[in-house]
């Protein structure tokens, strides 16, 4: 599975960190790590600016986040439409790293506030797609 | 040596303007020549600026360049978005600066109407970071609503003091004939129209517009001979910020505003307090908020209080977008950073009319592209 088949929408067909699709297909959301320096990267990356140096591993998240802020969006780009309206945040994961992900469907709108506990989780979608998704704990 | 600005001009801003995008920057580019005493022969180099996304016409720097009559000279293209014009002011700056041309103009254009609005809620689409938060359905909209819902959490910033700065702006709109809303707007209308991204609601959110705007720079030597009023360019600042929100630090503000301020100010040796107008950028009601505060026109998190105390108006501490800001003047993305530089320099030339601040001496421009992506400031002095 090439990485254009990741998000509702793919853009992108080629990159050095297209695992990603694998991991997350075996259910793992996965950051890279610099092996030179330590630095923890979400989302992946293949390069570490910090030290030039391209020698990075993969590491498992545990998915265990903490939401910092989010949306519902009543109007969306082409092929998001029938979606509406749809909440995207931004998370804090407990290993330091933050996240952009929308939000599960079953996510109860009404009981959503800042600083709240959620989980990051793989999600298939139709057409052979796959995503990640922020459910409720 | 100083550099001055010795014009400005601009079209007016239009949801649809039924001329062709040579013929838009051809009305702002005259409107700038006519009260000054310059020919285009007498321009050195040009500097067109546009978001390449809304134009059809590839490399329009070459179109617009002899449309205009500035053949020979050299021509550039320069793009940050949104900011794209103020960009192209920090280039020519520098190109008096080092000595390589004396007198450069710069030309801002947006043909918003250019392409459909299914092109447009495409390339809206492609705005973040493509790889890793388009593919989840994202654009601008959603992140200026982001930052406000940070900003309300942490502050508690008001969905009423964002519809004030919405307001605020449509009262001086009203008051200028090259605007595109010309009707003033009322706190329960703003409060009571549809969502568009949470909490941003239809009147937080600027409109796309046609329109041209036109700056042109001079050494001091030949500022003093175009006009009797240049404007100089006291300081001037520039910084950027990642495309990426997982890895931005700062949610209730922008860091590149912050920085291109810190530069602008040390530059031109003066303090917030010093300044008497300012036009920032309102691309979002939220977004006139943090750049006060990121501006240090009042201190973090009393940006929304500082429009609530009517403190923004003609008359308060620091008037703000008093020609009616993106929000309600037009946002035509790569003309607007040249409109904010007019509309200051206007002011400190005493040439504002129904919106003048008296006395005006120090203005100061804030221009953003993306989501804080580019940061422009520009401190201008009489
Ligand atoms: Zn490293």
């Amino acid at each position: 599975m090439s990485f254009s088949s990741f998000g509702k929408i793919g853009y992108v067909s080629e990159t050095k960190v297209e695992d990603f699709v694998r991991f997350l297909e075996k259910g793992k959301i996965m950051a890279t790590k610099c092996r030179r320096c330590g630095k923890l990267y979400f989302p992946p990356r293949a390069d570490c600016p910090d030290d030039l140096s391209s020698d990075v591993t993969w590491q498992e998240l545990s998915g265990h986040c903490k939401l910092l802020t989010f949306t519902t969006v009543y109007f969306a780009p082409t092929g998001f439409q029938d979606d509406l309206p749809y909440s995207l945040a931004l998370v804090q994961c407990e290993e330091g790293v933050k996240v952009f992900a929308p939000f599960s469907k079953d996510v109860d709108e009404g009981k959503v506030h800042i600083g709240m506990n959620l989980r990051l989780a793989p999600k298939k979608l139709p057409n052979r797609r796959i995503t990640y998704e922020l459910k409720q704990t | 040596m100083s550099v001055a600005i010795v014009g400005v001009g601009q079209t007016p801003f239009r949801r649809s303007c039924g001329s062709s995008i040579r013929e838009l920057c051809f009305e702002a580019f005259r409107d700038t020549l006519t009260d000054i005493d310059l020919v285009p022969k007498g321009i050195d180099a040009s500097i067109i600026c546009s978001a390449p996304e809304y134009d059809k016409q590839r490399s329009p720097a070459g179109l617009i360049s002899e449309y205009l009559g500035l053949n020979p000279q050299p021509t550039f293209y320069a793009e940050s978005i949104c900011s794209s014009s103020s960009t192209g002011v920090k280039v020519g700056y520098s190109f008096i600066k080092s000595k390589l041309h004396d007198v450069v103009a710069v030309i801002g254009f947006q043909k918003m109407s250019e392409i459909s609005s299914a092109e447009v809620q495409e390339r809206m689409g492609r705005g973040a970071d493509i790889q890793w938060e388009s593919p989840f359905g994202t654009m601008m909209p959603a992140g200026y609503a982001m930052f406000a819902r940070a900003h309300m959490q942490t502050y508690g910033t008001s969905e009423e003091q964002l519809a004030r700065v919405k307001v605020k702006s449509s009262k001086y709109s009203f008051l200028n004939p090259l605007a595109m809303y010309r009707r003033v707007v009322t706190l329960e209308e703003c409060l009571k129209a549809r969502v568009i991204a949470n909490p941003l609601k239809m009147f937080d959110c600027c409109a796309n517009a046609d329109g041209a705007s036109c700056v042109i720079l001079a050494s001091e030597e030949k500022a003093r001979k175009i006009t009797d009023t240049p404007i100089w360019v006291a300081g001037i600042g520039a910084a950027s910020d990642t495309l990426s929100t997982t890895a931005r630090t700062n949610l209730t503000g922008l860091t590149c505003a912050v920085e291109a301020g810190r530069q602008a100010y040390r530059m031109a040796r003066i303090k917030p307090e010093d300044v008497d107008v300012a036009e920032v950028h309102d691309c979002f009601t939220i977004a006139e908020i943090m750049a006060c505060e990121n501006l240090g026109f009042c201190k973090p998190g009393e940006g929304g209080k500082l429009v609530e105390d009517s403190q923004t108006y003609i008359g308060g501490k620091i008037p703000v977008n008093v020609d009616g800001g993106l929000l309600s003047k037009g946002h035509p993305i790569g003309a607007t950073g040249g409109s904010q530089i007019r509309t200051i320099v206007l002011q400190l030339q005493g040439q504002a009319g129904k919106t003048q601040v008296d006395g005006a001496e120090i203005g100061l421009v804030h221009n953003i592209g993306g989501i804080g992506l580019y940061g422009n400031v520009t401190i201008l002095r009489r």
